[in-house]
């Protein structure tokens, strides 16, 4: 019976597995077109079906404006919290999609979520706000592709330099402070694969006989040269950081005293009285920009873009901004963050021209195909397992 | 045949039959009733995920998008086989895995023979709820309450400190791992202990005292021997635990400190690189398998 039953089920899982099988075979052809490039985005936002269902980053969908939106459009928001861009790609990929209207993924899940078919184009036309938007991030790479928005940009933040005063009295004005073997044991960084774009981008500028120009399309050549710069830097690392939380005990604690992070953290620890500071150092900086993108079977597309619209608005961006400690993409944010806390534009660098937003590499997915249409580049999968080797 | 002839006599009216009779004719209704929603959890649930964890191991995924590529192969068993960061991660978590069993082993045995067989029966039931204090709290708060103590400026520092010793440093460090989950899983290891020091005779250890045995003589031939299958049993709890764990590691870790359990999570959860996560998971399956082998052969499932 023990052994049948065994059988039974093998043969059933087997069964299970050719019939998915046939659904998805993929293909690797040279310039990738989206699945969903071609469907037509609503021309006209209709009455709100009454419900929105939402996958975001932990505070994205808070109370403090998503009453009003309910109370306005009449469309119930359900968030779920995701903890990573992947589990967001997962979410989205799982159970067909159809349970999903829209969600807030970051420039490195952008890309995996619109090859996959996951998320479809949106009209920009129809969002208000939009022409606020600061130009980069109305067509920022990683949601724009040949002329179509997959979404709608909605914040952004740097990961910056952060640093203990004390014991850096002189501001350290480059990265390489954090590769440097002075400063074995204080170094902390990112627990995550995405952290070897920001070795990369060092090595742009300090090894430019690599011929690194953009951090996330790495030849294998530059990619050893990363992983190798990244394999020293272990030596001074106490820990890796998973979490921001964690990174600001670290630092309170006195077991980190420099490393990349997130504005967040900076501004947590000094409200904590920590004497710590935070610089975009010369080589400029690797950073992360948010998009509202809208699933390809969205129950309820017309709720959808009343969110988009709303969340767009100069109001909501300067709230959420001050609420999650990153900068709206909506340049007439800027006043409502200083009626809501005198100073915030300029913390946040909101107020930034777009000069400024030039020195940051934000988080796209790396692809096996570069810019200049090779398919030398390392793909993110190398990047993730390359991590797990850098880590030990 | 003979129903008719043994039967109780039936119900007038040809109306539906009382369920008692049905299992009275049919004896082995009830036992099929009453096994198979059990025994079809045990198999849908328990087995087919163990199965889909096998044959989703022999797949891979599509590099850009992550989708699932439903052909057979063996590409990720020979990833891990190959690349070497693979073989440290998972002699590290099996080490490991050891060390915290035998440190539990070491520390419960005298603790749960003075429970077992010297404590009054009120020092032993204050005992045994210190014991299982600690598994009221949430993992979570007494793997951080270990943080609050181990690291640069915790308690432990602090202490050494005040006392004129230099700071131990060993926040975020393989040592801080094997001392958390010491922590952790002792009560796995005073308990089924426990229950098999007390399950030895006292005769035995009388007649060994009257052959001349000394005190510790009598420990070494006849209650440790009767014992053993306890702490084994309790050496599957430890070890697999920490075998299976990652949280620990995230949180207590440094820079050196991933588990094959890290990789698993980062491959689903970062990667969404699920066959190669599987084809991980297998390890722990098998050196379970192994030990549980072995420790079926030392008695450990009577002691249970």
């Amino acid at each position: 019976m023990k052994f049948g039953a065994v059988v039974a089920v093998a043969l059933v899982t087997g069964l299970l597995a050719t019939a998915c099988g046939s659904s998805n075979t993929s293909t690797g052809s040279k310039h990738r077109v989206p699945p969903t490039a071609s469907m037509k985005p609503l021309d006209k936002v209709g009455a709100g079906e009454g419900l929105l269902n939402l996958i975001a980053w932990e505070g994205y969908v808070d109370d403090s404006w998503k009453k009003s939106f309910e109370q306005t459009t009449g469309c119930q928001v359900h968030a779920q919290y995701a903890g990573s861009s992947d589990e967001m790609v997962s979410l989205m990929q799982s159970g067909g999609g159809g349970q999903w209207d829209m969600v807030s993924a970051s420039g490195d899940a952008d890309l995996r979520l619109i090859y996959g078919g996951d998320v479809k184009p949106m009209n920009e036309k129809l969002i208000t706000d939009w022409p606020n938007f600061q130009t980069y991030f109305k067509n920022p790479q990683y949601n724009t592709i040949d002329g179509i928005h997959y979404g709608i940009s909605l914040q952004w933040g740097p990961n910056v330099l952060l640093y203990n005063t004390n014991k850096f009295k002189i501001p350290p004005t480059s990265w390489s402070a954090v590769y440097d073997n002075s400063n074995k044991g204080l170094v902390t960084a990112y627990d995550y694969p995405i952290t070897i774009a920001d070795a990369a981008l060092y090595l742009s500028k300090s090894q430019p006989s690599l011929g690194i120009k953009d951090p996330y399309e790495l030849t294998k050549k530059q990619f050893d040269a990363t992983v190798a710069l990244l394999m020293q830097q272990r030596q001074l690392i106490k820990k890796y950081w998973p979490s921001a939380s964690e990174e600001i005990s670290m630092f309170q604690n006195g077991d980190a005293f420099i490393g990349a992070a997130w504005p967040y953290q900076t501004i947590q620890l000094k409200a904590a009285g920590a004497p710590v500071a935070d610089t975009i150092p010369s080589e400029g900086a690797t950073g992360w920009g948010d998009t509202w993108m809208l699933a390809t079977k969205a129950p309820h597309p017309n709720c959808a873009y009343l969110w988009t619209q709303y969340v767009s608005t100069a109001k909501v961006q300067a709230e959420q901004a001050l609420f999650f400690g990153e900068t709206p993409v909506n340049t007439k944010a800027c006043g409502e963050m200083e009626a809501l806390q005198a100073g915030s534009c300029a913390q946040y660098h909101a107020s930034e021209p777009g000069s400024y937003i030039d020195t940051i590499h934000f988080w796209k997915t790396p692809e096996t195909t570069c810019a200049d249409g090779s398919e030398n580049c390392i793909p993110y999968d190398q990047w993730v397992s390359a991590w797990t080797t850098i880590k030990g | 045949m003979a129903v008719k002839a043994v039967g109780r006599p039936r119900p007038k009216g040809g109306g539906a039959v009382p369920f008692a009779a049905v299992f009275w004719r049919l004896p082995w209704l009830r036992s099929v009733l009453l096994l198979t929603p059990p025994l079809a959890w045990f198999v849908v649930i328990y087995f087919a995920s163990l199965v889909l964890l096998l044959v989703t191991a022999f797949w891979t995924t599509d590099p850009f998008t992550t989708q699932i590529v439903q052909v057979w192969n063996t590409t990720n068993f020979e990833r891990i086989l190959n690349e070497p960061v693979y073989h440290d991660i998972v002699g590290r978590t099996v080490l490991l895995a050891a060390l915290v069993t035998l440190t539990d082993a070491v520390l419960a045995f005298p603790f749960a023979y003075y429970m077992a067989r010297v404590a009054s029966r009120r020092v032993q039931t204050l005992l045994f709820a210190a014991v299982l204090l600690p598994l009221w709290a949430s993992y979570l708060a007494r793997v951080y309450a270990w943080i609050l103590i181990l690291n640069h400026s915790g308690l432990l520092n602090w202490s050494l400190q005040s006392i004129g010793l230099p700071p131990a440093n060993i926040g975020y460090t393989n040592v801080a791992m094997w001392v958390v989950f010491s922590y952790i899983w002792l009560p796995f290891m005073i308990i089924p202990t426990y229950a098999a020091l007390e399950r030895v005779p006292e005769s035995l250890v009388e007649a060994s005292a009257d052959l001349g045995a000394r005190r510790w003589r009598t420990i070494r031939d006849i209650v440790l021997p009767l014992a053993l299958p306890g702490v084994v049993a309790g050496s599957i709890f430890t070890f697999s635990l920490t075998l299976g764990d990652y949280i620990t590691p995230v949180l207590v870790g440094g820079a050196g400190s991933t588990f094959i359990g890290n990789v698993v999570f980062s491959n689903i959860g970062i990667a969404n690189n699920i066959p190669f996560a599987a084809a991980l998971s297998t390890i722990p399956v098998a050196i379970m398998a192994v030990y549980l082998f072995i420790a079926q052969r030392l008695g450990a499932f009577e002691a249970l």
